[in-house]
């Protein structure tokens, strides 16, 4: 670079220009970086909080939530009361199935839904149809989840589940229930499972299709012997991505589900999730430092956890099964 | 092309194979026809300028007559004139993007399944054309098979992508398919070596060998036609020797039309060779007489390696 003849009147302004170029660059890859970190460094003051309020506390004039009451009691105990001022009870186990009830409703209509729909989208669908369906489903996920909550309590619920299973067959539907709930999840997840497993769906190299066409095999052959199979890591792992919004979702479920924890497994009750349980306390007036409020963390562990189990889960089923194609 | 040569340029390999094969088809009309120099209809058809040509010889299994092929507004194929005999080999050459492979893709419809493409003029398949409404594409595919150059094994094991087909068309029964399988490896040359491992991914083969199981594929669905696009082309010599042999043993039995880049495997596995350039059909000819004494000026700048 030096070496380079150039005059010696412009050779310090071509000095100047060189470093501030270098400063410039050095400069844009800190900030850049700065933003990469921040979700990381988010996440882990989000665990600190977590694990410093619910598992234990570093200041010794505060306890956390373990520190009062033993996971034992927490993983085994069937009630959930700790608005209670006697007869506290602080067993999981109510909010666990209010979620894994919802989260279970919504995976039966979203995940079957949303396959069928990427299926559509990558295979079927003329070049056209596909730029106009695709963005509107991802308004679908632009919808406020608070929409889709009252979306379940004055529609689904009184025009939908009511009038098929209370005055159809004789079930009865409480206006608050997991099954209004669990069903707009479903819908929820619809655009995320369609978009993620289209994208897996078209990676499959079109070789692999023409070989099944070759083989006289009909658009609808080719879909589900060839093309899904082949990408069913993707797919499970959309399936299992978009479980782990589900569980995680609140707003829609608090305002459908309501907030009646109970260890049934009757869709048609109301029934509370760990979500709607966190935002029950917080929108509250729990005093801070009480063991409710710091059941709180608890409660939001339990959902980082699992979620987080989820995510690993889809990761490493996307690697493990991932097929290569040359 | 000269009618006289035509019949002293024959390939040595050809007149057996044709005799030989003659018994395991039963072509209703084939017994006629094998007296009836395939070369014939060959010659009438060679001509590039869509002289009448002489399709009604028994022994055609493909006639294609004035086809036209279109990418939405972009024309691919000119005028292509061009008969297939029975169980023999064609070669179709030429540069790139001359439009062989697009015409390969026309014999099976598979073009089909490409939006905005269209096709005008008639493919015969022993008499019916395959353009006809009435057509079923699906059981038109599992008479006419089809390799690609990029070997295409499915995610599943070496038996199931074997059973493909044959499930398609409704086989069930286990003992049908392990039949099925078992003779199509073998006439893939393949069955020695994959034998134990039949339940095995299919991914896990080697290159040759995926190669070879996409033909045995094709085969258990029992085809007339095969339809090799490049079939060698992504192989090392050794495997891309082992392909050509097997297409020098198939040819017994089935009509393959192959595309290659590579004209000394088309004058080594092919009777006779057509020559693409531009999307339109220069000549075509019984290979050994096109490679020598070709009667087109283009044909011979491209076999010489003046371009392409």
């Amino acid at each position: 670079m030096s070496s380079s003849p150039s005059p010696p009147s412009t050779d310090r302004s071509l000095e100047f220009r060189r470093t501030w170029t270098r400063t410039r660059e050095q400069l844009i890859k800190f900030v850049l970086l700065l933003c990469a970190l921040l979700s990381i460094l988010t996440t882990i003051g989000i665990l600190y909080v977590l694990l410093t309020n619910a598992v234990y506390s570093p200041n010794s004039k505060a306890t956390a939530f373990f520190q009062e009451v033993s996971i034992w009691d927490f993983v085994t105990d069937t009630k959930w009361t700790p608005q209670y001022a006697q007869d506290r009870h602080f067993g999981i186990l109510p909010l666990l199935i209010g979620t894994l009830k919802i989260t279970g409703i919504a995976a039966l209509i979203g995940l079957p839904i949303g396959l069928a729909g990427a299926v559509y989208l990558s295979e079927y669908a003329a070049p056209r149809t596909r730029n106009m369906i695709k963005p509107t489903l991802e308004v679908l996920a632009g919808i406020p989840t608070v929409v889709y909550g009252y979306f379940a309590l004055i529609f689904i619920t009184p025009y939908i589940l009511r009038p098929i299973f209370s005055d159809l067959l004789g079930f009865e539907v409480k206006i608050f229930n997991a099954a209004s709930a669990g069903i707009v999840v479903g819908i929820m997840i619809i655009p995320m499972v369609s978009s993620l497993s289209e994208d897996v769906l078209r990676s499959v190299p079109r070789s692999l299709r023409e070989a099944g066409y070759a083989l006289g095999g009909t658009r609808f052959d080719v879909s589900t012997k060839i093309v899904v199979p082949a990408a069913l890591s993707g797919i499970i792992a959309s399936f299992l991505l978009a479980i782990s919004r589900a569980v995680g979702e609140t707003m829609a479920v608090t305002i459908a589900a309501g907030l009646y924890t109970s260890n049934s497994l009757n869709p048609f009750e109301p029934s509370q999730t760990m979500t709607a349980y966190i935002v029950n306390v917080s929108s509250g007036d729990t005093p801070v430092g009480s063991i409710e409020y710091k059941s709180l963390y608890a409660v939001a562990f339990t959902l980082f956890l699992a979620t987080l189990a989820m995510n690993i889960l889809s990761q490493w089923v996307l690697k493990r099964f991932r097929e290569e194609y040359q | 092309m000269n009618q006289p040569s035509q019949n002293s340029t024959k390939p040595e390999s050809d007149s057996p194979g044709l005799k030989q094969s003659a018994p395991l088809e039963e072509t209703a009309n084939n017994d006629e026809s094998t007296n009836a120099s395939p070369k014939r209809s060959l010659v009438s058809g060679s001509n590039f300028d869509r002289s009448k040509p002489d399709n009604k010889n028994a022994s055609t299994m493909i006639d294609v007559r004035d086809v036209n092929f279109y990418y939405g507004d972009v024309q691919a194929l000119f005028n292509v004139n061009l008969t297939v005999p029975e169980k023999s080999v064609m070669a179709l050459i030429g540069p790139s993007g001359c439009g062989k492979s697009t015409f390969l893709r026309t014999l099976n419809r598979m073009n089909d399944i490409i939006d905005g493409t269209r096709v005008e003029g008639t493919i015969k398949l022993e008499n019916q054309n395959i353009y006809d409404p009435t057509i079923d594409v699906v059981a038109l595919r599992s008479r006419v098979g089809m390799v690609f150059q990029k070997s295409t094994p499915f995610p599943k094991s070496i038996f199931d992508n074997i059973a493909f087909g044959p499930r398609l068309s409704g086989t069930t029964s286990k003992s049908k398919l392990t039949e099925i399988v078992e003779r199509s490896l073998q006439q893939a040359a393949l069955w020695d070596e994959v034998k134990d491992r039949l339940s095995d991914s299919a991914m896990a083969l080697s290159g040759g060998q995926q190669q070879r199981l996409c033909i045995a594929r094709t085969l258990a669905t029992n085809p007339e036609v095969i339809l090799m696009d490049e079939p060698a082309s992504a192989l090392d010599p050794a495997s891309t020797a082992r392909i050509e042999d097997l297409i020098f043993e198939l040819r017994k039995q089935y009509t393959i039309v192959i595309v290659t880049h590579n004209m000394q495997q088309a004058a080594r596995v092919s009777q006779y060779t057509a020559f693409f350039y531009q999307g339109r059909l220069i000549e075509v000819g019984p290979t050994k007489e096109l490679f020598t004494n070709p009667t087109e000026k283009q044909t011979e700048d491209y076999i010489t390696g003046r371009f392409g």
